[in-house]
Formats: structure tokens, sequence, C-alpha cells
């Protein structure tokens, strides 16, 4: 199709230099995943260092000061690296294929959002290597052990948070521009994909607290550095204060987390149910009433800091609303479900998964909102059990779903479907070794973040430490089916799935690298 | 959308989202005074306001035969050396009616100290009908090596507190500012 337009710029450039200087979608969507990836596996490296530590009662492996880097560290990589790169790495990819847009509307701002990442990232993980050590005070840094009583290295961080907030703001405000001027005719607002609705919505919500969690830092900073007292009791600030601007931002972020994550399994269970999806609007108009609901809900983190009773009530009826519109969505998908010709390849393995697992977190959600519950179970091993049931199984899965279900679109082979039945399995049963117990454990009354623990524990811990190393060994499946499939196979049809729709699926496979350099025949845009 | 030229509406999008953008980064900073004035309003975390000024020919006087316990602790933040207690452990009080207490405060130390007593009040939501006349907590407290203060507090509790309390506790936690150099105005609100 190229043929009839300027001809200088055919394909990719050769060697490093494609890279470093892409504005190509496709090329900046296939770094951000990569990038993300890597960061899973570093992430992941931690979590086996903590899991390691915790096999047994007693002092093992590492100091607890140690422990304390790794739990940190392997939070910060985890949201910060893995996560929400791989769902704007995914957003690249997809977003100007599914509304027929030739690139993404700030191209070289793409390039510079992905490109700022990896410094960051090095920024942060160099911490580990220096005298005062990696960041020790919880990926949620609370004041004052993040100023008054933080290593030297918090500097470090700050700066590496900084960055990471940059990109995400200039990786949003070029989502949004992308999606709301460069539609193809004929794309209206609600004919677009969920994907591209949830993440318009998630572009938004970075956008609004992105801004704040830089303004925590600088705060920070300038208790740390310049003498101001913003969370220091002793100077007249207030270290509660601290709470509420991270969680004001903190919130929002955990749907930042999840809302793309309902994009990608809205996409899927159609495919592989072979029906279209139920109740597209109301899907819409779900993801945006939890966007509305992450921005007051946030003191419920914090039930156990001293708040008015209304102040209490508020936060948790307000919290249990939530359930409401994820409940919407969690019918709508079984619904689409219900009497479909389902078949179960592994997209599909992982998205049903993603929609059990997630709704078992999203329950613990709601036991955890109950007000004076939440005294019983806050900072217990049953918060982080809930937590990781919607980020692993939740965000996590529907990110191996989305990989494995455009895979073929982007390298033009079929992956190795055996292997990935084989690395849902094991990521299946390792996960929910991995987390189920942790519930019984917080119920028992286990502490989180400690390195070592009394008696009664030592079960549940030896068990979720065995799902813990399953869990990650299993992952390296998915690098090897990755890099299996990148080098070929089976030749991957337009389509690839039998019930996709969509105009991804219109353009070959692999995906050239120039597509809808002309706008697509509005004809074959689907109504949702 | 579709007649203009889409690379301007483009960039009149990308200038609101940076605007929106610059106004969240604000409104993180501006989350600090809003969260002063909140808790002031409603005596979240226990914070108590600032000195209680009246006229002076309005002396007030006690309004009702309620008695309430008002009980006083202390407590020192990490490293702060001094020997520091209220000097009755608590009294009691009728509604309106002007109290004056005192904490004593010591310097153990060879070298002058300056220290700083943030107040609390439990429950929060008797903060706000705590009303300080005078307090120690309004300026930095600059104690010479080995030297021993009493400091006074005059305070009256408000008549319109809710008739379910029926005693709170004043709570000051001391810091060492020795080495800070803050705005004592700042503090002295509180």
């Amino acid at each position: 199709m190229s043929a009839a337009h300027d001809d200088h710029h055919h394909g990719p450039a050769k060697g490093i230099s494609r890279w470093l200087f892409t504005t190509n979608h496709k090329d900046i969507g296939s770094l951000y995943l990569w990038f993300s990836f890597a960061m899973f596996l570093l992430g992941g490296t931690f979590a086996m260092v903590i899991r390691a530590e915790l096999f047994q009662p007693g002092l093992q492996l590492v100091d607890p000061n140690f422990f304390n880097q790794m739990t940190t560290m392997h939070g910060l990589i985890m949201v910060f690296g893995a996560v929400m790169p791989a769902f704007v790495g995914l957003a690249n990819w997809m977003i100007p294929m599914m509304i027929g847009a030739p690139d993404m509307a700030l191209p070289r701002m793409n390039n510079w959002s992905f490109w700022i990442l990896p410094f960051a990232f090095a920024m942060l993980s160099a911490t580990l290597f220096m005298e005062a050590g990696a960041p020790n005070f919880g990926w949620t840094f609370y004041a004052p052990l993040s100023t008054t009583y933080a290593p030297e290295t918090v500097t470090f961080f700050i700066f590496a948070v900084h960055i990471m907030g940059a990109s995400s703001i200039m990786g949003s405000i070029n989502i949004i521009a992308t999606i709301l001027n460069m539609r193809a005719p004929g794309m209206t607002l609600m004919k677009m994909p969920l994907f591209v609705w949830t993440w318009l919505i998630t572009a938004y919500l970075l956008i609004a607290v992105m801004p704040v969690l830089a303004g925590v830092v600088t705060m920070m900073l300038f208790d740390i550095h310049f003498g101001t007292s913003f969370f220091n009791a002793a100077g007249g600030g207030d270290p509660v204060l601290f709470q509420h601007v991270f969680w004001f931002f903190g919130h929002p972020e955990v749907y930042i987390m999840i809302l793309p994550a309902f994009g990608i399994v809205s996409a899927i269970i159609p495919t592989f149910a072979r029906k279209r999806l139920f109740g597209y609007d109301s899907m819409v108009y779900a993801t945006a009433s939890i966007a509305f609901l992450s921005f007051i809900v946030w003191a419920h983190h914090m039930f156990t800091v001293g708040m008015p009773i209304a102040g209490e009530l508020f936060f948790m009826y307000a919290t249990m609303l939530i359930a409401v519109p994820t409940g919407v969505k969690v019918f709508n998908w079984v619904a689409t479900m219900f009497r479909g010709s389902m078949t179960f390849e592994t997209p599909m393995l992982f998205a049903i998964a993603f929609v059990v697992l997630f709704t078992m977190g999203g329950f613990t959600g709601l036991m955890l909102a109950i007000t004076p519950a939440d005294f019983q179970y806050h900072d217990t091993y049953f918060v982080v059990a809930h937590f990781h049931y919607v980020l692993v199984p939740g965000a996590v899965f529907s990110i191996m779903a989305a990989v494995y279900y455009w895979l073929p679109k982007w390298t033009g082979y079929m992956y190795d479907e055996t292997l990935g039945k084989l690395h849902f399995w094991l990521s299946f049963i390792g996960v929910n070794i991995l987390f189920f117990p942790q519930h019984f454990l917080g119920l028992a009354g286990m502490p989180r973040r400690i390195p070592d623990y009394a008696l009664q524990f030592a079960d549940f811990n030896w068990i979720s430490s065995v799902g813990g190393f399953l869990f990650g060994a299993s992952q390296l499946i998915l690098l090897v089916v990755v890099i299996k499939c990148v080098k070929g196979g089976k030749k991957a049809t337009a389509q690839v799935w039998e019930g996709a729709q969509g105009l991804e699926w219109t353009v070959d496979s692999p995906a050239p690298y120039h597509t809808f350099a002309t706008p697509p025949d509005p004809k074959l845009i689907h109504a949702q | 959308m579709k007649s203009e030229n889409p690379r301007s509406s483009t960039k009149r999008l990308v200038t609101k989202l940076l605007f929106a953008v610059v106004g969240m980064f604000a409104f993180g900073f501006a989350l600090v005074p809003l969260y002063d004035v909140i808790c002031d309003i409603t005596g979240l975390n226990g914070k108590t306001s600032g000195r209680y000024s009246m006229a002076a020919d309005s002396e007030p006087v006690p309004v009702s035969e309620r008695e309430i316990t008002v009980q006083f602790m202390a407590q020192n933040s990490a490293g702060m050396e001094w020997v520091f207690g209220p000097n009755e452990a608590q009294v009691k009080v009728h509604p309106g009616e002007v109290k004056v207490v005192s904490y004593r405060a010591k310097n153990p130390n060879d070298y002058v100290m300056t220290g700083q007593a943030i107040p609390s009040v439990a429950p929060n939501e008797a903060a706000q009908y705590l009303k300080k006349l005078e307090c120690f907590c309004f300026a930095e407290q600059e104690l010479q090596p080995g030297e021993e203060v009493n400091m006074a507090i005059r305070f009256f509790v408000d008549e319109n507190i809710p008739e379910k309390i029926t005693k709170l506790t004043l709570s000051y936690s001391l810091h060492d500012i020795t080495d800070y150099e803050v705005a004592v105005e700042g503090i002295a609100a509180r």
C-alpha cells in the first residue's frame, strides 16, 4: 500500500539505530514489552529472594535490612517497571491498528517516553550496589521512613520516580491525542474496541495522578535536603499527610494497572466464545464509573491511622460501591461466554483464569473495605494475598493473555500451543499455591514485610514458597515461547483466530511496518 | 474534527493536557494547606487549633455542671533526651471554665537544646472543643544545660462539646529541633 505514497519510508532502519531513533509505534511497542519482561524477571528475582528467606522461620539467607530492600524493590519494579510499561507497550502496538491510524499522534515524544525509562530503572537498581543500600521503606515509601530514617540513596529513588512519572505522563498524552484525533473515518467513540476505551480512561487517570506522585516525592526531596517540614511533625508537618497524598495517587494507580486488563479480556473472550461482547455500552460506563470512584476511596488504605467515624463510613461505602461496576463487568464476561462456542487456546485460558482469580481478589478487597474488619487485616499477609491476586492472576495474566493473543499478529507465526498451555497450567497452579495460603497466614495474624515469623506460620509459608518457585520458574517458558515464535513456526493468517473481529485482524500477519497509511474502508469497522 | 487540520487540533489537545498535568502537580501541593484546613475544621488526627483569643472582658465562666476529665500525657520523639511530663495526670473541668496546668521539662545534657512540643487530642472529635488560651507549644523551648522549667497551658473546654464525651486526653510529643532551622511561626499556628 505504500507504493502509492512517498517512497522514503519503506521499512525499518538497520542495526541498533533502528531501536534508538525509532518513531514507529510497533517498534516502540516492542521495546516497551521487552523492557517490561526484563523488569518482570528482575522484580521476580527479588520475589524469589523474599520467598526463599520466608521458606522457613528464622533468618537464613539475608539480613533484615536487605530483606526490606527486596520487598521495596520488588514492589517498585513490578508496579512501575513491569506492569505499567507492558500496558503502554500493548497500547503502542495495538491502539493505532485498532482505530485505523497510521501511527501514534506524537511519534517523537513516543520515542522519548520509552527511552527515559531504562535510565530511571538503572538509577533505581544501581542503589543496590551502593553502600547505603537500596530503598528499604516499602513501595509505599511512607514518611518518615522515607525521609527522616531513609538511607541516603533515597534521592536516587526520588529522581527515578520523577523520570518514570514523566514517561507515563508523556505516554498518556500521546495515547489520548491518538485516540481522540486519529481515529479512521467511521470509527466513532462507541465503536472503539474496549481496549482502546479502557486505555483512554486509564490515560486520563495517569494524567490526573502521576503529577501528584511527582509532587509528593518532590515534597520528600525538600524535607530531606532543604529543611522543609511537609511530613516532619517537629517542624509542624504531619506524616499522615504523606499517606493522604500518596494514596490520592496510589488508589487511582491500582486502577491504572487493571483497567487496560479489562480491555484485553474484553477483546479475547468474544473471540474465543465466537460471540459479540455482551453489554458493550455498560462496559464503557462501568469503566468510567470505576475511574471516577477511584478518586474518592483513597483513605480505605489508611483506616487505622485515625479518622472521624463519618470519614471511615464514607470511605467504606464508597469502596464497596466499586463492586457494582466491577460486578457488571464480570457479569458481562460470563454472559459473553454463556452459550458461546468456546475453544480454549492459551489466550482464552489466561482470560478465563483472569475472570475467576481477579474476582477472588475483588472479594477479598470487599472484606478489606469493611472498616472494623480492616483493623484486623491491616498490614497482614491477607492484604498481600489480596493485592497479589488482583495484580498477578489479574493484571499480569491479562498481559500474558494479550501477548499470546497478538503474538501471531506481531511475528507472523503461530506460537507453540503446547508450550503455551504448559506455561498457563504451571502458572495457574503455581500462582494459587503461592498466594492462596497467604490468606490464611494473614487471617492468623502474620504481619507483612517481615523476614522472620512465629513458628505457627511455618507450614503455609513453606507451601507458599514452593508455589512461588514454581510460578517464577514457569515464566521462563514464556520467554522460550516468544523467542521460538519470533524465529518461526506455522504461518499465521491475517485473521489469526477464527472468531477475531476488529481492524487489527484485517492487516497481514506479521503486521507491515506501516499500517493504515490510508484509512481503512469504513465498512470494515464493526459495531462492537 | 474531520474538517480541521488534525495537527493543529492535536496541538491544542496536547496543550490542554499539559495544563492539566501542571494543574494536578499544583493540586498535589495545594493538598498540604487544604489538609491543614480540613484537620482544623474537623479535628481530624486530633489536631488542636491554634491560640484561642477572646475579648478581654469576656472571660468564660462555667456554663454547666457537667464535669469533663482532661488527662495529660507526654512522650519524647526518637532521640529526644529531655525529661518531660505533666505535673498533674488529670484534672476535672466544667465546660467553659478556664484551667491552668503545667508540664515540666529538663535538659539533662551539657549543651543548649531546643525543643518543640506538638499537641494531639484523643478522641479526635474532641480536639476542636479544647481551646488553648496559652500554651508552651505555641513557641519553641530553649533550655540551658541542666535547666528545668515548668511550662503552662491555659485552656478551657468549649460548652458545645458533645454529651457523649466525658473524658479527653491531651498528649504532647516533644521533638528535638536543636539542629533545625524551622519556621516557628508555622508551628505556632497549632
